[in-house]
């Protein structure tokens, strides 16, 4: 076993396994935001700073009124969902009928409006949880149990996001709308219902991201802005809408970043992806798993 | 017609002569930063007017400040040569990111995902060089010695600056003009309601739409070396990143897309309530201006998507004509 450590660069095959344990965070919240969109066909720019607002909503629940992690999680995943469904109700409803543009723009000022009451209500102080769970060790490397965690967490996550569309009554009715809207809504389907549900769905999700987040970064109104733009292009990459695509494309991204910030700055690492990005749109422009016209 | 011409040759006379008759130096300052800021909410709406919503040109922006700065501390290379390259860098940067969006068909949502992205990797870049650029505590451009402040264009009067700002403003109005009587716009607009069908009757997609990227970066780029210039100071905050990309969108939208002054009443309405903001709330309003700008703009997106200046147009032309339709 030593020997075959030995062989390998020791740094390269932890920040491999990093790469691994961080693409399944990235492909959460890839999954969210592909979930609204291959619904409702509506991009949520801010969709990084629901995973903020949940952080801080963890932050406060743990550190200032004293709950443990594990009731906080849940309440941060429900607070962060009716957040979700209240984003769409209030903004993305009314402007359903609007071009597509709009929408995106109108999720562009909620993620103004978001950061900005973050700013006010919070401040602008790095806060995190204090709790520091321990660190695995295996040969010479060293995995935190936080990344763990996360990983195991967001595969169940979206094991249960699988599970409940395709053997509930309304995961199926979503995958048919997803399908067509038109014709689902003649089928007796309720696509208000619908559309309601999977924004409290996908806000969930980004919930669940901001609990397992918040064990590893501390929180500051602006740190969607870290993960949030790498969110995009995962989705691109993947195509979007496209779930198992943007799933893969997690893992492909995780991996430049983490292979990136081994040789260099993270910021580098995030540099690189972009980079790759713009080189796979040549190759695969439709995303990775499209058929080709 | 006639006398459409005279209003605004009597509106830029009167424009001209303003410092000279008036010069308290804070309201000089604040209309400086309108021009500037006017001009490149105009350039973002030369693309954006045709479907072609970009959110990395706060990305440009940033590339034209920082490029013109880094140039001038680091190279001794004068901005009069230094602005030219840094808005030649971020034309390459527009190329090189539009050209595979627009020859693989990357429209609509993937084109705004790919163009956010690209601010905040600009915004990563400059975070990340923080040994060249400052990283997040900012940049500011070395003083030039006395007597070289023309080289260096840095001037300590509002007044030469407000000049300086007035003519560029007034040059984006005029390529925004010049664009709207082109072919290429009809070419765009085309390409914006159907592209198949737009490529089917002749024009040249690709081309067309990297024409439009390409001449809207220039200016932005522009912009951000100007705004560093007069600024004196510049943060990865203020000129780059997602934030600035969505306050031009924001600006924009409030004051209108389709008209010509319409980015310009946006700057004047989000600089004035920003300023406003800011004095009113004193030091503690850290955060209210934004929110209050996030508010506005997705009560503008839904109730009023043509902005205030469309609107009260379309409202002055559509009167003798037909009834007010929802």
């Amino acid at each position: 076993m030593q020997a075959f450590l030995d062989t390998f660069d020791i740094y390269l095959l932890e920040a491999v396994v990093n790469g691994i344990l961080l693409g399944g965070v990235l492909a959460l919240l890839a999954l969210g935001l592909n979930l609204i969109f291959g619904v409702i066909d509506v991009t949520w720019i801010c969709y990084a700073e629901l995973v903020m607002i949940g952080m801080y909503g963890m932050y406060y629940m743990v550190q200032v009124f004293g709950l443990p992690y594990w009731v906080a999680a849940p309440i941060a995943i429900l607070l962060v969902a009716a957040l979700g469904a209240a984003l769409h109700y209030i903004v993305i409803a009314p402007l359903l009928t609007a071009p597509p543009i709009n929408q995106l723009l109108a999720t562009g000022g909620v993620l103004f409006i978001l950061q900005s009451f973050a700013t006010v209500a919070f401040g602008i102080d790095f806060r995190n949880l204090g709790i520091r769970l321990p660190v695995l060790a295996i040969g010479d490397m060293h995995f935190s149990y936080s990344r763990l965690l996360a990983f195991v967490a967001a595969l169940l996550g979206m094991l249960a996001i699988y599970f409940f569309m395709k053997r509930t009554f309304t995961g199926t009715a979503i995958r048919a709308v997803a399908q067509d809207r038109q014709i689902m809504s003649l089928m007796g389907v309720d696509t208000k219902r619908i559309y309601l549900i999977t924004s409290a769905l996908g806000g969930a999700l980004a919930g669940l991201a901001a609990c397992l987040l918040v064990l590893q970064y501390d929180v500051h109104p602006f740190v969607g802005l870290s993960f949030g733009p790498i969110t995009f292009l995962i989705c691109v990459l993947g195509g979007l809408g496209n779930f198992v695509g943007g799933f893969i494309a997690a893992f492909v991204f995780a991996q430049i970043i983490s292979l990136g910030g081994l040789y260099s700055d993270l910021e580098w690492g995030y540099v690189l992806a972009f980079a790759f990005f713009i080189v796979m749109m040549f190759i695969r422009p439709a995303g990775l798993l499209a058929r080709r016209s | 017609m006639n006398s459409r011409y005279t209003a605004w040759a009597v509106g830029l006379a009167a424009l001209i002569a303003l410092p000279f008759v008036y010069r308290e130096p804070y309201h000089l300052h604040i209309l400086v930063l309108i021009l500037i800021w006017s001009f490149a909410y105009t350039s973002w709406s030369i693309m954006g007017r045709f479907g072609l919503v970009s959110l990395g040109h706060g990305g440009f922006m940033g590339v034209g400040a920082y490029v013109t700065a880094l140039l001038w501390n680091h190279l001794d290379i004068t901005p009069w040569i230094g602005i030219p390259l840094s808005m030649v860098a971020a034309g390459l940067l527009a190329l090189v990111v539009a050209y595979p969006c627009f020859r693989f068909r990357i429209t609509g949502h993937y084109f705004v995902l790919v163009t956010l992205a690209l601010s905040g990797i600009v915004l990563q870049v400059i975070t990340a060089t923080r040994d060249y650029t400052g990283g997040s505590l900012g940049y500011t451009p070395n003083r030039a010695p006395s007597g070289r402040g023309l080289l260096a264009l840095q001037f300590d009067d509002k007044t030469t600056w407000y000049l300086i700002a007035l003519g560029v403003w007034v040059v984006g109005l005029l390529i925004w003009r010049w664009v709207d009587r082109s072919m290429s716009r009809y070419a765009m607009e085309a390409i914006s309601e159907d592209e198949d069908a737009a490529a089917a009757a002749g024009v040249n997609v690709t081309a067309e739409k990297l024409k439009i990227t390409l001449i809207s970066a220039l200016m932005t780029a522009l912009a951000g070396a100007l705004y560093c210039q007069y600024q004196m100071f510049i943060s990865p905050d203020t000129v780059s990143g997602i934030a600035v990309s969505l306050q031009m969108v924001f600006a924009v939208i409030v004051g209108g897309l389709y008209v010509s002054l319409g980015p310009t009443i946006g700057a004047i309405i989000t600089i004035l309530l920003a300023e406003g903001l800011r004095i009113g709330f004193g030091t503690k309003a850290v955060g209210w201006d934004n929110l209050v700008y996030g508010v506005l703009l997705v009560v503008f997106i839904i109730f009023l998507p043509k902005g205030i200046l469309g609107s009260v147009l379309d409202k002055l032309k559509a009167q003798p004509k037909k009834p007010k339709t929802t």
